[in-house]
């Protein structure tokens, strides 16, 4: 079946396979021992570390590693200050929004088409109690890639930390500097579940949030899974090296879709299908489409990966239309 | 409102999206110019209904009441 949710999570890059096979023969025993076994784990974690590092452009001892990228973007914010007033955007991934529910925030509004408005974002840190502000370096619903410079300048202006949740773009798009705290997930990269990477800029005052954190060597406590962190490392690289061939192949392909899609849902006149993006668990409608001012129902959101073929999306095209044609007349709502 | 008629259509109960598609059948029904009241307890639908309106053409007026949102048809 062809997959189309990278989004969700991209397939495993091959190299992330082998390197997860090799690295769980000899990467299985706690790095903090001095045995050769724990000194051979210790040398997997650094080389990932830095590998990782790398690929960021900034350094190996600013990187952290967290269960997950949940886990990566929640500590990214509640490192700050609890007391003081967060600013983000209407659209940051539900992960975040939970973690500054009992803190006051202000949220910042967007676009019809999911962009933040950087001047709200630049007032709103201006205020006073403001100790820290947040945004999503692309949007995981709709793709849309946000002004994370121009936010970085005015949050450096006004002196205020800016944490970045580059989940979406790190390994496929460059994320701009000025940002104090990033925070990202291996398997949007194609490295394997359970790999949430901090970066935290020297000379942050951040403090890791977890119970019994070492403030000297701050990784979520825990004995992280090794292979995996040195699958992701690898993944990073490969999808490094591919992203610009990766996107000048898919971003065509994604046009393709916008357009066709477009038009034959407009020449049909398509306001609404049987689709729903409400939280399966909530009934609610998504935060993002609604801060957008969209339709909260008859969406379909489709990403691409460096698996995806041109076949694959000239298939989807072909039965896209005539599905919800299907859908629709079934419904009895064809000719609204 | 003074010579213009007001329809209501009642949707509580109902889930999103059939609200905006009982919306859109009953609209294009009423003369131009006239102010439905669509009455729905979806939380999707203080979104949706808006949404519609803009993406049709059509006029939303506001939330009136509780679960209550009027909308003119303007075309």
């Amino acid at each position: 079946m062809a997959y189309l949710d990278a989004a969700a999570g991209a397939p495993p890059h091959p190299v992330a396979r082998q390197a997860l096979l090799a690295a769980q023969e000899d990467g299985w025993a706690d790095p903090g021992k001095l045995y050769p076994q724990g000194r051979r784990a210790r040398q997997l974690l650094d080389a990932a570390r830095g590998a990782i590092a790398d690929q960021l452009g900034v350094r190996a001892d600013e990187v952290l590693f967290c269960a997950s990228g949940t886990d990566a973007v929640q500590a990214a914010v509640l490192g700050f200050r609890a007391g003081a007033t967060i600013v983000h955007s209407a659209i940051e991934h539900s992960a975040l929004l939970h973690a500054v529910a009992d803190r006051s925030a202000v949220s910042v509004p967007v676009d019809r088409l999911g962009r933040v408005d950087v001047a709200a974002f630049t007032a709103a840190v201006r205020e006073p109690g403001v100790g820290v502000a947040a945004l999503i370096s692309a949007s995981h619903e709709v793709g849309t890639v946000q002004p994370v410079a121009e936010v970085a300048a005015a949050c450096a202006a006004a002196g205020i930390p800016l944490v970045v949740d580059a989940a979406q773009s790190v390994g496929r798009v460059p994320v701009p500097d000025g940002w104090a705290v990033l925070a990202a997930s291996a398997h949007k990269w194609g490295g394997p579940a359970g790999v949430g990477v901090l970066v935290v800029h020297k000379g942050t005052r951040w403090v890791p949030p977890w119970p019994g954190a070492d403030p000297a060597a701050p990784d979520q406590p825990g004995t992280r899974n090794l292979p995996a962190l040195v699958a992701a490392a690898a993944a990073l690289r490969a999808a490094g090296a591919e992203a610009d061939a990766e996107a000048r192949r898919l971003y065509p392909l994604v046009e393709r879709i916008r357009t066709r899609v477009a038009a034959s849902l407009d020449r049909a006149g398509f306001a609404v299908s049987s689709g729903s993006s409400c939280t399966s668990s909530t009934l609610r409608p998504s935060h993002v489409l609604e801060a957008m001012g969209v339709l909260s129902h008859g969406n379909v959101r489709v990403s691409l990966h460096r698996d995806t073929t041109e076949a694959e999306v000239d298939a989807f095209l072909d039965v896209l239309p005539g599905l919800v044609a299907d859908l629709r007349a079934q419904a009895g709502v064809a000719g609204l | 409102m003074a010579g213009r008629q007001m329809d209501v259509l009642d949707c509580r109960g109902q889930r999103c999206p059939l609200p905006v598609i009982a919306l859109a059948r009953r609209l294009p029904e009423l003369p131009v110019g006239t102010v439905l009241r669509v009455l729905a307890d979806d939380p999707a639908a203080a979104n949706d209904i808006p949404a519609w309106c803009r993406l049709r053409g059509q006029e939303y007026l506001g939330v009136a009441g509780a679960d209550g949102y009027d909308v003119r048809r303007v075309s």
